[in-house]
């Protein structure tokens, strides 16, 4: 389960918006215990994809390590990407499996004609074969269940 | 030549959660293929089937990318660092839309 506190659920929203008809992209910096993965800010990035920007989005090494340095400032772990998928649904495509890593959450929203619809995460499976869609909830891991 | 590979996040519960790993490596091709055969379920996140890097695994010797160096062959000396920097990347399929005719291209996820 990842939890995504609802203003940053509607900043992830926003950039897809803001960037449609090409796709956005950015970290989410978080923390992940035993009480479970928690994205604490965002890292906004530039698509580097300049010949598909609609349908590809790509993170160089450059803005990767950008990423890290800036979760490691806040002593936090880069828990995942997020990207827009702009008149698609938000669901991973081959390309997005092929690319994948494991560990990371995967969160993919889905923008039709410059309005955001359905936000979605994935989990990649250690053996690369697929991915799994992994729960969000704006509710605090530790409040689960209370 | 002992080296220094340093793992990245999502590797790590490949290596115990070893965020680095030290090995007796002559060439950079010659750490990678040490560190997949102590740690043999990084392989496939590391090499295609054929054997080759992926493309979007990025191995750095220092701060060089080994890609404008002499590539796996690259010479390490003792207490060089190799990192591993994953390229990331995705993006929607290239048919299938939302508003239009054509059905979704998408594999079901279950």
């Amino acid at each position: 389960m990842l939890f995504l506190p609802s203003n940053l659920e509607m900043e992830i929203r926003d950039h897809g918006a803001r960037d449609y008809p090409h796709e956005c992209c950015g970290a989410m910096l978080g923390t992940d215990g035993e009480a479970g993965r928690e994205v604490t800010s965002l890292f906004p990035l530039i698509n580097r994809r300049d010949d598909s920007p609609r349908n590809r989005f790509s993170i160089t090494p450059e803005d990767f390590r950008a990423a890290e340095r800036a979760a490691a400032e806040r002593g936090l772990d880069v828990l995942g990407w997020y990207h827009s998928h702009p008149d698609h649904p938000a669901r991973p495509s081959e390309f997005d499996r092929e690319y994948a890593w494991p560990w990371y959450s995967y969160v993919i929203v889905s923008v039709e004609a410059r309005t955001p619809k359905d936000l979605t995460s994935w989990r990649l499976e250690d053996d690369r074969s697929k991915f799994q869609p992994e729960g969000i909830t704006a509710s605090r891991p530790a409040s689960q269940g209370a | 030549m002992a080296v220094k590979v340093l793992i990245p996040t999502p590797l790590r519960q490949f290596t115990g959660k070893q965020p680095s790993i030290e090995c007796s490596a002559t060439t950079v091709g010659e750490a990678l293929g040490s560190l997949t055969s102590t740690f043999s379920e990084l392989r496939k996140h590391l090499y295609t089937e054929e054997g080759k890097i992926r493309s979007f695994v990025n191995v750095y010797l220092n701060d060089e990318d080994i890609r404008f160096l002499d590539k796996e062959n690259t010479r390490t000396k003792d207490g060089d660092t190799i990192s591993i920097v994953p390229s990331i990347a995705g993006g929607s399929p290239s048919r299938g839309i939302i508003r239009g005719e054509r059905t979704w291209q998408f594999q079901r996820i279950r």
